[in-house]
């Protein structure tokens, strides 16, 4: 995508950048005014309460979904005037790992990386083969090439997931809730791949959770919304000083250390039954 | 108190019911406006993606397999068995007014013009339409099909057109399957009821039963299952609320095939009468 370069994104590597975007389902508001970059190399951990539209911000920055208003430019080309074909090229660059894995459950996992592969890439079927191999060796799971998504645990499902997204070699990997429904070793085994993958291949990442050890595990920069709105963009160690209330409130319930806990649990004994729910 | 103040409580309850009866029925409308404005677009959008390439052969015989071959056991049942119960029902009463050499006629007549087409679209509706529907839904709520779009893979041309061609080209031939079926289901009856030869059977129902009695028939099921491939992928296609969700997909596609299968068979017998007596 060298062509697509333009000299000032470039220069600055920024991968996506999202502008003023506001996006609504119905009379339902999701973002007012969005705006947020994301840049080579980087991992971003998107956090906020669940409904806050961090899994729609995704969707957005893939284009399967588009805003109301504003704009999402990927290296400085608008996403919503491009057509089909370009679209297409697009999403080669941009991994996708979807909360359930997503995997076509009629298909062996082989299968589901061969049909990615050869929607984006002209190869011969020894190319396609090895590439295959080589995504699901990295992932860890170099005998699955048989099964059917049926016949994996949950965690092999996200792992076979992130095989079929960095097959097609992306340069930006969308993590929507990676670490969800796993137990906390499967959970710290994705994070360590998402670092891996960061570290060997380069790959920028968006991570999408509520999990905040994941979160810090593997992100230099956090954007946090809540109601509508950014509250928070910079570095993930430094929320803590942005003496946000929600953002105070966020990290005190998600960090539960054992003094953490005790205090926590203590103040919410001192409330009403109805505010502390 | 007062019996004008006695009054209130129920005028208001009064109030309060009539206020909400147009506001369910404009519901009502809205939903019936939104489904059948919904049902044309995709129609449209069907006969758009059927006539422009690349056209998707191998999955197109793959969902055959799964409408036709698949229901054969069913509609073998039931075909046998209103044959033969038809024959059954209309033997006494044929025989008392001297006429029991027609049966095999009129059951030939009844079966291929109305019975079959009319059963066999209602039973496979049921079983395709819904097994569609809960297909599509289910692959809407685990993402499938927004992993098939990041993929470059149209969903649309996969999914939606592949299935209602299956089901156009099944129809009819299931059709003829369960006209030849149940006219063996009425032979075996007559057999051991009247003792009729194989031989008469066959001579009284071919020199009897004509173009018009077969053809329009077979041929208003290609319709039917027009409707049926049509209904369960948009049921399927905009299936919403997670797995709640898929199952009211499945509900509503085979309620809906039924209803338009049989209102449009009203206009098909009519057309019918029309053109060929």
């Amino acid at each position: 995508m060298a062509e697509d370069k333009s000299p000032q994104t470039a220069e600055s590597g920024i991968l996506l950048s999202v502008n003023d975007v506001s996006k609504a389902f119905g009379e339902h508001v999701i973002f007012e005014g969005l705006s947020l970059e994301i840049r080579e190399h980087e991992t971003l951990a998107v956090l906020g309460k669940s409904g806050t539209g961090k899994s729609v911000l995704l969707k957005l920055l893939i284009g399967l979904l588009t805003p109301d208003k504003g704009t999402i430019l990927y290296r400085g080309k608008s996403m919503t005037d491009m057509g089909e074909k370009e679209l297409t090229k697009v999403r080669k660059n941009i991994g996708f790992l979807f909360q359930g894995a997503a995997l076509f459950d009629s298909m062996t996992i082989g299968q589901n990386l061969e049909t990615f592969l050869l929607k984006h890439e002209v190869l011969s079927p020894k190319e396609r083969q090895d590439k295959i191999a080589r995504a699901l060796d990295v992932v860890g799971l170099p005998d699955v090439i048989d099964r059917l998504p049926s016949e994996l645990s949950g965690g092999m499902r996200k792992r076979a997931g992130l095989a079929r997204s960095i097959v097609v070699e992306p340069e930006l990997i969308l993590y929507d809730e990676p670490t969800t429904g796993l137990d906390p070793i499967t959970a710290l085994s994705i994070a360590e791949l998402i670092n891996s993958l960061q570290f060997k291949l380069g790959i920028a990442s968006v991570v999408v959770t509520h999990d905040l050890p994941t979160a810090f595990a593997v992100s230099d920069r956090a954007v946090v919304l809540n109601e509508s709105k950014k509250i928070y963009d910079g570095k993930i160690e430094e929320m803590e000083k942005s003496g946000d209330p929600f953002l105070v409130k966020y990290l005190q319930a998600s960090i539960m250390d054992k003094g953490r806990k005790s205090a926590y649990i203590q103040e919410l004994k001192k409330l009403p039954v109805s505010e502390a729910i | 108190m007062l019996p004008t103040e006695e009054a209130k409580p129920h005028h208001h309850l009064l109030g309060h019911s009539e206020e909400i009866k147009p506001h369910k029925k404009e519901h009502a409308f809205h939903k019936l406006v939104t489904v059948f404005g919904g049902l044309a677009v995709f129609s449209w959008r069907f006969v758009k993606s059927s006539i422009i390439p690349p056209y998707e052969i191998k999955e197109t015989f793959r969902q055959a397999y799964q409408v036709g071959i698949r229901s054969l056991p069913l509609v073998s049942v039931v075909s046998v068995v209103i044959g033969a119960v038809l024959t059954m029902q209309s033997t006494p009463t044929m025989t008392k007014f001297g006429a029991g050499a027609y049966v095999p006629i009129m059951v030939a007549v009844s079966v291929m013009r109305e019975l079959a087409p009319v059963l066999v679209s209602v039973i496979v509706g049921g079983r395709v339409g819904a097994g569609i529907a809960a297909e599509l839904g289910s692959m809407r709520a685990s993402e499938q099909i927004d992993a098939m779009e990041v993929a470059a893979i149209d969903p649309f041309r996969l999914l939606v057109v592949t299935r209602i061609v299956a089901c156009i080209i099944c129809l009819p031939l299931l059709t003829v399957y369960a006209d030849t079926l149940a006219m063996i289901g009425a032979f075996v009856v007559n057999k051991i009821e009247s003792g009729m030869s194989g031989q008469l059977f066959i001579n009284t129902v071919t020199d009897s039963v004509t173009f018009p009695d077969y053809l329009p028939g077979i041929l208003k099921t290609a319709f039917f299952g027009y409707i049926i491939g049509l209904v369960g992928c948009f049921m399927g296609f905009n299936s919403k609320g997670g797995t709640e969700g898929v199952g009211k997909s499945a509900t509503d596609a085979v309620v809906t095939c039924s209803l338009l299968i049989i209102l449009s068979d009203a206009v098909f017998v009519k057309l019918t009468i029309l053109f060929w007596g």
